[in-house]
């Protein structure tokens, strides 16, 4: 350790029967790009986008919850986030900002997740001959590969549903938000895969959750039992909030609305402004 | 007691492996697991068999050679200890027990279930040690540090380098044992210099050789010295952080 950055690819690591299943990179691309070619660097990403992740998941379920107010309140809610940032910035300008922030930590978040996992599976090339008896890895945890891919799944299909409307056909009406969810949901079928789909969302975010304190390294005995608490509680509320939205669709609590102008404007006066018709 | 010993049989490290079962009558509850294995080896020599290979040295829960997996667990089904220091009284008359080498790409078996663990060394080369003037002794308590300090320094260097962690971990992970071996110089004040360019030079040289982390937290539950897991937050935490500081003090050299 004569400078600070330490001699890499030196031949010393294969010594006798050992050698490095991995190679290091060749070049060590700069702060913090570099940290991107490392095993600890690419969890610490995951956390961070993690983060992101659950930030929108929490703002997408506690804004649904605009829904229980009636076609009014649920469309004008759909037009604010469209409207975000008011004049100063062109109409959606804030929300594809926030679609391309989320789909880029979506792309890192899956491609950190797919080649740590070829790594792992490299660094065992021949698995325990015997029954593993396991004390600490919860369902949660071992299954983490199996409800993202669930998760990513429901997205590409809560995406043709209710963005592309590809499922719903002459029924989707672009800007019409409270009729189309409620279309889509009073199906049985498409209900129950929305339900399932946020089972595996809670089960993925009770133990991501609480992972991503240990891989951006917060960690104090103040606060390290509170981690779990706050990703069960995390998880319940997502999974509590998101389940209702089918649930109720599909006992008819929320029902179609057959109103011709379904929002307000301003004055309490009845328009169809929400809907991107100017009339 | 008599128990059934289903344990994995392979010449060498190239050589395929394959469980082999023997009877075993006549052992004693207050044997450790290891003299049970002695008792067996001394009978297989006997019927001119070759005997089984396992590590072991200090035979006292200190010198982490003697790791084995045993009934899926590693070191065994007692929390907090080496397999030599796991009795036969936790197992009951006519039980079979499975014991199988660590398994990891990094790991090879060299015969049965001694496997070579020199990647832990490669880790500690790159930077689990501090580099200081052989002189004279320095006069004690010549550097103050506070107790909480001292107590978790500590509980990291307890670590023995068995491979339990790497063994229990679903991924082959190293992150227990470095962490700990990072955290007990990195949180003494001899430590500091070297910190930044330690933390930087012990993960990249893990990670040439073992799998990922994914919080599973099985490495704890396997660790006989029960080491936190805390300490891989610490490492994760200084690891982002000296890939900032070192290019910092890189800068500082003009």
């Amino acid at each position: 350790m004569a400078t600070t950055t330490p001699a890499r690819g030196s031949n010393t690591s294969a010594r006798g029967l050992v050698r490095p299943t991995f190679k290091q990179p060749r070049k060590r691309l700069p702060y913090p790009i570099g940290l991107y070619q490392t095993a600890v660097g690419r969890k610490w990403v995951m956390g961070v986008t993690g983060i992101m992740m659950m930030g929108f998941v929490l703002v997408h379920m506690i804004g649904n919850l605009h829904m229980y107010q009636g076609p009014a309140g649920y469309n004008e809610y759909a037009e604010a986030l469209r409207t975000l940032g008011g004049h100063l910035i062109p109409r959606e300008g804030v929300l594809w900002a926030l679609r391309l922030g989320l789909l880029s930590a979506v792309v890192l978040h899956i491609h950190s997740a797919a080649t740590l996992t070829i790594m792992n599976r490299k660094s065992r090339p021949q698995g325990y001959q015997s029954p593993r008896d396991y004390s600490a890895a919860n369902f949660a945890s071992r299954t983490m590969r199996a409800t993202g891919i669930i998760v990513l799944l429901f997205i590409i299909f809560h995406l043709l549903d209710l963005t592309w409307g590809v499922f719903l056909g002459d029924d989707y009406i672009k800007g019409d938000v409270y009729n189309n969810v409620n279309r889509s949901l009073s199906s049985a079928p498409v209900a129950i895969v929305y339900m399932l789909a946020n089972v595996a969302l809670a089960v993925h975010l009770f133990h991501g959750a609480w992972s991503m304190f240990q891989s951006l390294g917060w960690n104090s005995p103040q606060f390290n039992q509170a981690r779990r608490v706050f990703a069960t509680a995390f998880a319940g509320l997502i999974l509590v909030g998101n389940l209702s939205f089918p649930i109720m669709n599909l006992a008819g609590v929320v029902s179609q609305d057959t109103r011709t102008t379904p929002c307000v404007a301003e004055g309490g006066e009845e328009t169809n402004i929400c809907l991107g018709v100017n009339e | 007691m008599r128990i059934t010993l289903k344990v994995w049989r392979q010449d060498g490290p190239t050589s395929p492996g394959a469980f082999e079962t023997y009877d075993v009558p006549g052992v004693s509850p207050d044997m450790s697991f290891l003299e049970m294995l002695d008792v067996v080896n001394d009978r297989l020599t006997l019927d001119g068999k070759r005997p089984i290979v396992f590590e072991h040295d200090c035979r006292e829960g200190i010198c982490g050679s003697c790791g084995m997996m045993i009934n899926g667990v590693p070191h065994g089904p007692e929390k907090g200890t080496a397999t030599c220091q796991l009795h036969m009284r936790k197992f009951h008359d006519g039980d079979q027990i499975v014991v199988e080498p660590w398994r990891a790409a990094a790991f090879p078996v060299i015969r049965d279930v001694a496997v070579d663990r020199s990647a832990f060394d490669r880790i500690i080369e790159a930077g689990g040690y501090i580099s200081t003037p052989t002189g004279a002794a320095p006069d004690a308590n010549l550097t103050l540090i506070p107790k909480p300090v001292a107590d978790a320094a500590m509980d990291a260097a307890a670590c023995i380098g068995c491979g339990a962690c790497v063994a229990a971990c679903p991924n082959s992970a190293a992150q227990l044992f470095t962490s700990a071996k990072l955290a007990h110089l990195n949180l003494l004040p001899q430590g500091q210099a070297e910190r930044w360019a330690r933390t930087e030079a012990m993960v990249e040289t893990m990670e040439e050789f073992f799998g990922s982390c994914t919080n599973h937290g099985e490495c704890r539950e396997a660790c006989p010295k029960e080491i936190s897991i805390d300490f891989i937050a610490m490492m994760n935490r200084d690891y982002v952080k000296s890939k900032r500081k070192n290019r910092k003090l890189l800068s500082q050299i003009r």
